[in-house]
């Protein structure tokens, strides 16, 4: 801890790469434990006729957990990523507002089909983003839904999830 | 010659109008997709490997090892043009070529940075055309250990050339991890599905790469609040002509380039590697050295040669060994087993046309790619000038209907959306990506290769020992893993030694 006081704190409101670090590979530790374990009761051990199916993969989550532990380790005591910012909130903002709609995009492809969801998403992206006419962004989100409907659809025959709309055009 | 005869075989079937055409489309939508952030070649290729399902696998990789070209091209315009590395293979480019534009020589530039990397694929080209077919009858005689062998040397030579070992191990080992979920192919039974059924099948390779390098990119420039405010290009015949005429000066560069990125493109050191490595070098030994970084043309043409003889060489070991160099030519393997072509040395002699067109195929498209960003430069410019809240939500769109046609599956689109977190997390920690693709496409065959070993040898490790071939090849590839902890000792050692003497 001593090692720790010496050091700056990160300015107000941001994740220091340590911390990002640390969390991550504690992440990273456990999926290896969740592979160790998954495997195990699979049977990891040397059957009649060779390894069993979980003889690779058992090992794999071993080094997963080894390399995590390391750099876990280097994270903390380690002086190379010592002040350096991971994200602060500011710059995190930006992320989120690309993030978030991008999730309930995937969302609301399932309900109202790829076509429809991404007028409104691409449409949604320009009015509050770019703050272009709604001209523009009609002429644009409808554009491109239409050429990919022409592309997927007719040209090369790939369906892609289809809604409401499209059922009423009888697709 | 029975090779150059397969070769001109080759230009027969890369001639056709069908495939020059999709070498065309192949270039200009590579260009399109370097030039845009957040697109690149690994996912470039894997959104559109689903929609060459159902062409001829000749036609199919001649399109997608254009596109290939194509984002190797255009990593170039957005480093000199706006300062900003559209790939990471054209950092270096940026260090001498956006002073050059800032100057207004960006023409010059550009033309010198593009005929490098014809140049450099040129040279790698020509290696494939000799070395492949020798490779691949060598490599004929391999039996199950010495293609593990092969294939640890290709994941240990990762962690020997990362910056960050361990790290590089974590990418590695997830890749495995991946690779692993669903049923296993020797037994049958289902591993790390959790009883969950939609996992049977595994997690596509594609999904991964689409997430990781498509949406993890986009959140990425979105947090680095990217602006365009680029130089304007002039490219005319005078300009292209007076460039030309420097070349020549510049052999001595051009040369080294060109090795460095062979090696570093058949060893997986990667593109990027080697440009910054062929800029270091020039750096290091030109006369005017000591100007790089204010805007010298020398400075521009050695990373690029070096990063597109890389990239191109890449594609060797692929062909001839199944291995591939670079994260785009795994997506290309991924490709090949898709299109139901077994990868490895007997493509050589079961699939001469495809192989022998391919080979074709990449002295032409890279004399086409070379005329088609000579001439339309200014309007790929343009296409960096579309506001990033037009282009970011277009893009996100093109992920999701990649990531849905593979399987058509939701479950995939989901899977997507949570490698590009991923991938952003991973990749603001340093964690390279690249090594974490390779190890998903290679996963399965990687550990069929261990376990067939171990069938013949009852268990015991020394198998991979047993003859010379596999001894030193195994051999090779612990120096490799170990090669940190070997240099940090040696550095330790001769410390040590100068400070008692």
């Amino acid at each position: 801890m001593e090692h720790e006081q010496k050091q700056d704190p990160p300015p107000r409101g941001a994740v220091s790469q340590r911390a990002a670090t640390a969390v991550t590979t504690v992440i990273i530790f456990l999926i290896g434990v969740v592979m160790i374990v998954d495997n195990y009761t699979l049977g990891a051990g040397w059957a009649k006729d060779g390894p069993q199916p979980g003889y690779f993969p058992l090992r794999v989550g071993a080094i997963i957990c080894i390399a995590s532990l390391v750099v876990f380790a280097q994270a903390l005591f380690g002086k190379g990523t010592a002040n350096k910012t991971f994200v602060t909130l500011g710059r995190l903002r930006p992320v989120l507002t690309v993030l978030v709609p991008t999730i309930l995009y995937v969302a609301a492809i399932q309900i109202v089909g790829i076509y429809v969801a991404s007028t409104v998403f691409i449409a949604a992206f320009m009015r509050v983003m770019g703050k272009f006419s709604w001209l523009k962004i009609v002429l644009i989100s409808v554009g491109v839904s239409a050429a990919l409907f022409w592309l997927f659809e007719i040209q090369f025959l790939v369906p892609l999830p289809k809604g409401p709309l499209e059922a009423m055009f009888g697709y | 010659m029975e090779d150059f005869s397969a070769l001109l075989h080759g230009f027969a079937v890369a001639l056709s109008w069908y495939n020059v055409g999709m070498m065309a489309i192949g270039i200009v939508l590579g260009i399109v997709i370097g030039v845009l952030p957040g697109l690149g070649g690994p996912n470039g290729v894997a959104i559109l490997l689903p929609l060459t399902f159902t062409m001829q696998p000749t036609s199919a990789i001649i399109m997608l090892s254009c596109i290939y070209w194509g984002t190797l091209f255009a990593g170039a315009i957005t480093s000199i043009l706006f300062n900003i590395p559209g790939e990471t293979h054209s950092v270096a480019t940026t260090f001498d070529g956006y002073p050059l534009a800032q100057k207004g020589r960006a023409g010059e530039a550009l033309t010198a940075s593009f005929t490098g990397s014809f140049i450099g694929a040129l040279v790698a080209v020509l290696l494939i055309t000799f070395l492949a077919p020798m490779v691949a009858k060598f490599a004929l005689e391999f039996g199950p250990p010495e293609f593990f062998a092969v294939y640890l040397l290709t994941f240990c030579s990762f962690v020997g050339t990362g910056k960050e070992p361990f790290k590089t191990i974590i990418s590695l080992m997830l890749g495995f991890g991946l690779a692993e979920i669903g049923m296993d192919t020797v037994s049958g039974e289902l591993r790390m599905t959790f009883g969950w059924s939609e996992l049977l099948r595994g997690v596509d390779f594609l999904i991964v790469v689409i997430g990781l390098f498509g949406l993890g990119e986009i959140l990425i420039s979105m947090e680095e609040g990217l602006a365009f405010e680029g130089k304007h290009a002039k490219i005319n015949p005078k300009v292209v002509l007076q460039t030309w005429a420097q070349l020549p000066k510049y052999w001595v560069s051009l040369i080294r380039s060109s090795a460095i990125g062979c090696w570093m493109g058949i060893t997986p050191g990667g593109a990027t590697a080697a440009s910054f490595m062929g800029y270091g070098m020039a750096k290091r030994f030109s006369k005017n050295g000591d100007k790089f970084g204010s805007g010298e043309l020398e400075g521009v043409i050695a990373p690029e040669t070096a990063a597109h003889a890389s990239g191109t060489s890449a594609l060797l070991p692929m062909l001839a060994l199944g291995i591939p160099g670079s994260a785009t030519a795994a997506v290309l393997l991924g490709g090949l087993m898709i299109w139901g072509l077994q990868p490895g040395p007997l493509l050589f002699v079961e699939q001469k046309e495809f192989v022998w067109g391919l080979i074709a195929s990449m002295y032409l498209s890279n004399i086409a790619g070379l005329i088609i960003v000579l001439t339309t430069v200014p309007l790929f410019a343009a296409i960096l000038r579309i506001p990033f809240s037009i282009i970011a939500p277009i893009i996100i769109v093109v992920c999701a209907i990649g990531a849905y046609t593979v399987h058509n599956a939701m479950l995939d689109v989901w899977f997507m959306v949570i490698f590009g977190i991923v991938g952003y997390v991973l990749k603001k920690l340093d964690v390279p990506l690249a090594p974490l693709v390779l190890a998903l496409v290679l996963g399965d065959r990687a550990e069929d290769a261990f376990r067939q070993t171990m069938l013949a040898s009852k268990g015991t490790l020394g198998i991979f020992w047993s003859n010379t071939l596999v001894g030193s090849i195994t051999t090779f590839a612990l120096v490799m893993l170990f090669w940190p902890a070997i240099s940090l000792a040696w550095r330790k050692l001769r410390q040590a030694a100068a400070g008692s003497a």
